[in-house]
């Protein structure tokens, strides 16, 4: 890794209360993010078993140039997804890339379960501390407890589950340092059925700059940090935040709302990030070693008690989460929306299939296909109260319809009818973008069924000729494999062409060509295909909900046949990639 | 005229810790812990954020507490720091009221120099050096 001909891990046996360095020079040629972790999940991984058997893995695994550099901020996240039970993979910045620099640790895995709930300390040695006082705590006052029994003030990383994540819900995230997540596809899921609460690293180990690398560090350093700093490539996601495309996507009918019965929502205006920015931001925050400082805090009173008893709430805010928790349940005003986000993160639970989940559900109720004896009470757009009680039903699994609405809105529909609006790809609820056939076959075929595999909502945008959408949401899901390795945030992905990173990699002493990344790229998505393929996943079998031909794109309505092609094209590239 | 680091407004900071890498970064090192100013948040991320940085003291504890003479008066406020006469005793640490001073892995106090090149990294102009 950096400085470094190898990649060191730390294997942790929760069972044994036992861990071990390796210092793995075979996996130094895949970076480290995404290409380290995929090919460590595909070591561990037991096909054979259930994803919540104790005997999984779960892997960590930040980059060559974490923290380093500019904007290198994020650590990925592998294991056996609970949620749509193929690979798993999940990102979350934080100071956790930080953290494990400086505590010399390049990637992590864990494997076995705990005798009782446990949280692990990572200091000089692994500490395996009694959690059974923490059990059933929210992730807030988990991560109240957990920063007055580690020191490390500023250079550690708090990473805890809630609820929802105790009770196996598939889509249970685990939250990183408050306003950072591991958010989709149910890792908090994994912990909790590892009984492992919540994980500090602290990080306050020296890493010497070579002498000889010194001068190049520092030339590199500043004309990156120039670029993010001084130019606007990066101004958007600072100023009102990536919630500057509600308004927009929603002029082009691509605002996902109402479990997408429609993509122009009559009241976008009202939360609008213009209008958050107006009536609820406080402040911004940064990943450690971002200069950006993306993380938009909206803040609102809430009354605990009779008698005008107030406290106030900070909650982060952002893109998805004001589609998900607003116009997909038809919220009207940040307020409100800010209350849902605060009890889904309380609970731990991922934002997006959430709010998908009470769209569908929503949905499904007024149809008559669940009643009341399900939901014991009624669903309405735009209701929040009942919303609010939902997710704790969610997080509790309070009766069977909520268990299964806690396995996702394909497992729900599957078993209560309305799956053609059930508004899921691949088994993962839809991000806030209906923008064509990009963002739909980019979602379902995109290797961990995110809307940042491949970006293919920005692709619509950019108006790309139907013939080209297939090759371009190719070319950019090997693309990224690069920038999620090293682990460079993507929204700064404009910041980091392919000359820029390989003057970086040359900086902390890593020479590698165009070509030789190209390559990377490519075995690291032979990789992921390797443990799909292993789990029993294939191209062939994603069957796209009709909801979305139904409703209008920015790029129109679309035609179901033309998409399965894209699949089916698709699948010809990677089976191509494969040989 | 002598210069002094000085923060500006701590409730501009964003706490993305450009400032401590770039402390460490002249004192050849990638760790934020090795920086002479530091950055952390009273309650977690949803606190603010305190800035210590050292004060410059006209007459500074440190000094006061240091017997072995490697701390001597900076012009213009603070201390400069001679690490051959320095026995790593962390007296100058325990001294400083306002914790500006923290050990470093091989002992040593980490002791700002005023230098002011942290400030040049700030992405929200917390922190700047005044002249005095
Ligand atoms: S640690 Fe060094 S500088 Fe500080 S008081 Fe002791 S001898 Fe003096
Ligand atoms: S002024 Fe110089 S020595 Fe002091 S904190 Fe800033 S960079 Fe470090
Ligand atoms: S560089 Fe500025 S914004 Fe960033 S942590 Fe330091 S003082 Fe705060």
């Amino acid at each position: 890794m950096l400085h470094k001909d190898f990649i060191r891990v730390l294997y942790i046996d929760l069972t044994k209360e036992e861990y071990r360095f390796e210092e793995r020079r075979d996996l130094f040629k895949y970076l480290g993010g995404t290409g380290v972790a995929a090919k460590l999940l595909e070591e561990n991984i037991k096909p054979e078993l259930d994803p919540l058997d104790p005997a999984q893995p779960i892997v960590f695994a930040n980059g060559p140039l974490s923290f380093v550099m500019p904007v290198c901020t994020k650590v990925v996240a592998t294991f056996y997804s609970p949620h749509t039970r193929e690979y798993g993979e999940s990102h979350a910045g934080g100071r956790l890339a930080m953290a494990m620099r400086f505590n010399n640790i390049d990637a992590i895995v864990i494997t076995g379960r705990a005798k009782h709930p446990e949280y692990l300390v990572i200091d000089d040695k692994v500490l395996f501390k009694d959690a059974r006082a923490m059990w059933g705590l929210s992730v807030e006052d988990t991560g109240k407890i957990l920063r007055q029994h580690t020191s490390g003030s500023g250079i550690r990383s708090s990473m805890r589950i809630g609820r929802s994540g105790e009770n196996l819900v598939s889509y249970a995230g685990v939250n990183v340092d408050t306003y950072r997540h591991f958010g989709r596809l149910g890792l908090g899921a994994v912990f909790g059925s590892k009984l492992l609460k919540g994980i500090v690293i602290i990080g306050d180990e020296p890493v010497k700059i070579p002498k000889e690398n010194m001068k190049k560090y520092r030339e590199v350093y500043d004309s990156i940090y120039d670029t993010v700093t001084k130019t606007d490539v990066m101004e958007k996601y600072h100023a009102v935040g990536t919630s500057i495309n509600v308004l927009p996507l929603n002029e082009m009918n691509a605002l996902p709302s109402l479990n997408l019965q429609t993509t122009r929502y009559e009241y976008a205006e009202n939360i609008s990030g213009e209008r958050f920015a107006k009536e609820v931001l406080v402040r911004k925050v940064a990943c450690s070693g971002c200069q950006i400082g993306c993380i938009h805090i909206g803040q609102f009173r809430r009354e605990f008690d009779d008698g005008y008893e107030y406290e106030t709430v900070n909650v982060s805010y952002d893109h998805e989460l004001v589609f998900a928790l607003g116009s997909f349940v038809g919220l009207k005003n940040p307020e409100e929306v800010l209350q849902l986000i605060d009890v889904v993160e309380r609970e731990g639970l991922d934002a997006i299939s959430t709010g998908v989940a009470l769209g569908w559900a929503t949905e499904a109720y007024k149809r008559g296909i669940i009643t009341i004896d399900d939901t014991l009470m009624p669903f309405e757009f735009g209701v929040l109260p009942n919303y609010m009680a939902a997710v704790h039903y969610i997080a509790t699994g309070k009766n069977e319809f909520y268990k299964a609405l806690g396995r996702g809105v394909d497992y729900a529909s599957k078993k209560y009818g309305g799956q053609d609006f059930a508004c899921h790809l691949g088994g993962n609820e839809m991000p806030g973008y209906h923008t064509g056939y990009g963002s739909v076959v980019g979602f379902s075929v995109g290797s961990r069924h995110s809307h940042l595999d491949n970006a293919g909502y920005s692709i619509d945008q950019a108006r790309t000729r139907e013939e080209d959408i297939v090759k371009k949401i190719f070319e950019e899901e090997l693309e990224r494999n690069i920038l999620t390795s090293l682990v460079i945030c993507l929204f700064a992905r404009k910041v980091y062409n392919r000359d820029t990173i390989i003057k970086a990699l040359d900086a902390v002493g890593i020479t590698l060509t165009n070509a030789e990344l190209t390559e990377i790229a490519k075995e690291i998505l032979r990789t992921k295909y390797r443990i799909k393929e292993k789990l029993g996943y294939s191209l062939d079998q994603i069957k796209v909900p009709k909801r979305f031909f139904k409703t209008i794109t920015l790029n129109g309505k679309l035609d179901e046949e033309k998409a399965n092609n894209m699949i089916k094209e698709y699948k010809a590239m990677i089976d191509e990639l494969m040989k | 005229m002598p210069k002094v680091l000085r923060v500006v407004d701590r409730r501009r900071c964003i706490g993305c810790l450009s400032c401590r890498q770039a402390c460490a970064r002249l004192r050849g090192d990638y760790s934020p812990s090795n920086a002479a100013l530091d950055v952390k948040t009273a309650g977690g991320m949803s606190g603010e954020f305190i800035i210590t940085i050292c004060m410059a003291c006209e007459d500074p504890a440190c000094m006061e507490a240091c017997k072995f003479g490697a701390l001597t008066k900076r012009s213009g406020g603070g201390v400069v720091f001679r690490k051959d006469k320095c026995t790593k005793c962390g007296a100058c640490a325990r001294a400083c009221s306002v914790s500006a001073i923290r050990m470093d892995k091989e002992g040593y106090p980490i002791i700002c120099t005023h230098c002011g090149y942290c400030t040049r990294y700030c992405p929200h102009r917390c922190i700047a050096t005044k002249e005095v």
